[in-house]
């Protein structure tokens, strides 16, 4: 179980460029839910995902993974319980390394690593079936650059790579924005298969109210730093984009002028 | 050119084969840009000479100076990491400062070493003039480092050193301790460094605190070069071109000193050795416009 009590962040505190980035995010996700979060430009989407991760210290408010309290902890430390996928695809690999020491560099998340050799021939063998699986064609290409595969390709390994060791929660940061739509659905599907077929307790953010209500068992919209619209079950069944809309307009008071949120 | 000449130009380019594995370590690995190299290099010969007049033993001397060498690098990455300076500042300070300790060490600004008990003198046994075994032993201790450190990069705790370097985020994100590395991997490449400084030293037979001007730019060269000759994929390829790159550059350098038609003198060394890298980093991206395969320079 994932609790974030009370987050809270201002970016450049004291000066005129203060930015509150958090006002205060209170979201318990239990285990096993799989959670999307939505919100516009500057809502503190990717802020309460960094926060999660440990990228980021939150000025005040606690974070506790199973009743244990992480708040404090580096991300390198975090790693064993938090897995993540990054919106850049360039930015959850390593280049110029190749796709199976990709692979074995996400192997040993969150254990000791140590001076044995980091692909093993079991290891090897190990992904090909991994790999094999996301029919790309890639368990051929193991020993190939991550360079040379294309932005899905990449999306579609680091996808793998979180989920080849246990976590308490999976973290996806609009991993399929700066994919093609035909990529991106494929990724998405490998997500909810993923996802599915490990319960995973996981956390996506998107920038698609259509997508946020699409997958997942519950959908929460952040708006100015802070946790606005919560909806699972049967409230969410059957929600379309206007509803979600209208909801929004009802608790804030406001119109929703953020033109990629309606638009996509 | 004399075969003296040539295997003396060998002997330099494999001691300074150690110091391109260690520019490579820093630069290409963790991509920090590390020119305490100046200063280590000195320190190692300034330890080593210091401690073989004062009568310890040559090997436990180099070793000892290998040891300075890591802590020095030690000091650069914790400038870095901790401090927040930025790694090319870091570094500087750290290769000033290396100047004032290596004058301390020595207590004097060079030490011989003529007569005394080297790391080489065990080779004097040997049925064969200095000059030829020298580079034969040299090539072994290279040979043996290059697969032991090839060893390191490809176990887990090497590829996680490539992470950092590469993408610390996601390395982070793989529980990485990213500072931990950078002040391992640093400390590692500045004692290849300052071990290549103790030998240079006992086979030229003076440690001089002025030994480490331009060290850096020479093990670039040996790094840039090789590159340019091997383009390396694999970690194997790339230690490989550092060697490689050491030795050719050292040829390079000789054959142009001793071409009596272009009338090079020992002073413009510094001169050939800027012309040098800079035709090794302009050279492969000329080659491109021929190249079918895709590639290029960084």
């Amino acid at each position: 179980m994932i609790e974030a009590q009370q987050l809270a962040v201002t970016f450049n505190a004291g000066t005129p460029m203060e930015t509150p980035a958090m006002r205060g995010i209170d979201l318990t996700i239990p285990e096993g839910e799989f959670v999307t979060v939505i919100g516009s430009n500057g809502a503190g989407k990717s802020t309460f995902l960094n926060a999660l991760a440990g990228e980021l210290k939150p000025d005040s408010g606690h974070i506790l993974i199973d009743n244990q309290d992480v708040t404090n902890w580096p991300t390198a430390k975090r790693a064993g319980l938090v897995a993540r996928v990054f919106q850049d695809p360039l930015g959850g690999s390593c280049a110029s390394l190749s796709i199976e020491e990709n692979l074995a560099l996400a192997h040993a998340r969150g254990k000791r690593r140590g001076f044995g050799a980091s692909v093993s021939n079991n290891l090897h063998e190990e992904f090909r079936t991994h790999i094999a699986r996301l029919n790309l064609g890639l368990e051929n290409r193991l020993g190939d650059r991550m360079e040379l595969l294309s932005g899905g390709q990449r999306q579609a390994v680091s996808l793998l790579m979180s989920a080849l060791q246990p976590m308490k929660i999976l973290l996806l940061d609009e991993h399929t924005a700066a994919l093609d739509p035909k990529t991106a659905a494929f990724v998405l599907e490998l997500t909810r298969e993923i996802v599915e077929e490990r319960q995973l307790t996981t956390l996506m953010v998107t920038h698609s109210m259509r997508q946020a209500l699409d997958v997942g068992h519950r959908t929460v919209m952040l708006h100015e730093g802070r946790v606005v619209l919560d909806v699972k079950g049967d409230e969410r069944k059957g929600l379309g984009v206007e509803d979600l809309l209208h909801m929004f307009e009802k608790v804030r008071g406001s119109e929703l002028d953020d033109d990629a949120l309606l638009l996509s | 050119m004399s075969q003296i000449a040539l295997l003396g130009a060998v002997e330099v380019g494999l001691l300074f084969a150690l110091v391109a594995l260690g520019v490579y370590l820093s630069f290409r690995v963790l991509q920090f840009p590390d020119l305490t190299v100046d200063g280590s290099f000195p320190l190692g010969a300034a330890v080593s000479a210091s401690m073989i007049v004062a009568g310890f033993d040559p090997f436990l001397s180099s070793f000892v100076a290998a040891l300075a060498g890591a802590a020095a690098g030690l000091v650069t990455a914790w400038l870095n990491v901790r401090l927040k300076i930025l790694h090319l500042l870091a570094s500087i300070l750290t290769m000033i400062a290396l100047y004032s300790i290596n004058l301390r060490i020595m207590g004097r600004p060079n030490i011989a070493l003529l007569g005394e008990n080297t790391v080489f003198t065990p080779l004097e046994v040997l049925d064969m003039p200095t000059y030829v075994a020298l580079p034969i032993a040299l090539f072994g201790l290279v040979v043996v480092l290059k697969i032991a450190l090839d060893w390191f990069l490809n176990s887990e705790i090497g590829l996680a050193m490539r992470a950092t370097g590469e993408n610390p985020r996601m390395a982070r994100a793989q529980g990485i301790h990213t500072d931990r590395y950078i002040l391992g991997g640093m400390a590692l490449s500045n004692a290849l460094v300052a071990l290549a400084g103790a030998l240079f030293a006992q086979s030229q037979g003076a440690a001089d605190v002025t030994l480490g001007v331009g060290v850096i730019v020479v093990g670039l060269a040996a790094v840039i070069g090789g590159e340019a000759i091997l383009s390396p994929r694999t970690v194997y390829r790339a230690t490989l071109a550092c060697v490689v790159g050491s030795i050719l550059y050292r040829l390079a350098v000789a054959g142009a000193l001793n071409a009596d038609a272009l009338g090079l003198k020992a002073q413009d060394l510094n001169l050939i050795t800027a012309v040098l890298v800079a035709l090794a980093m302009v050279l492969p991206g000329m080659r491109m416009p021929f190249k079918t395969k895709k590639g290029g320079v960084k």
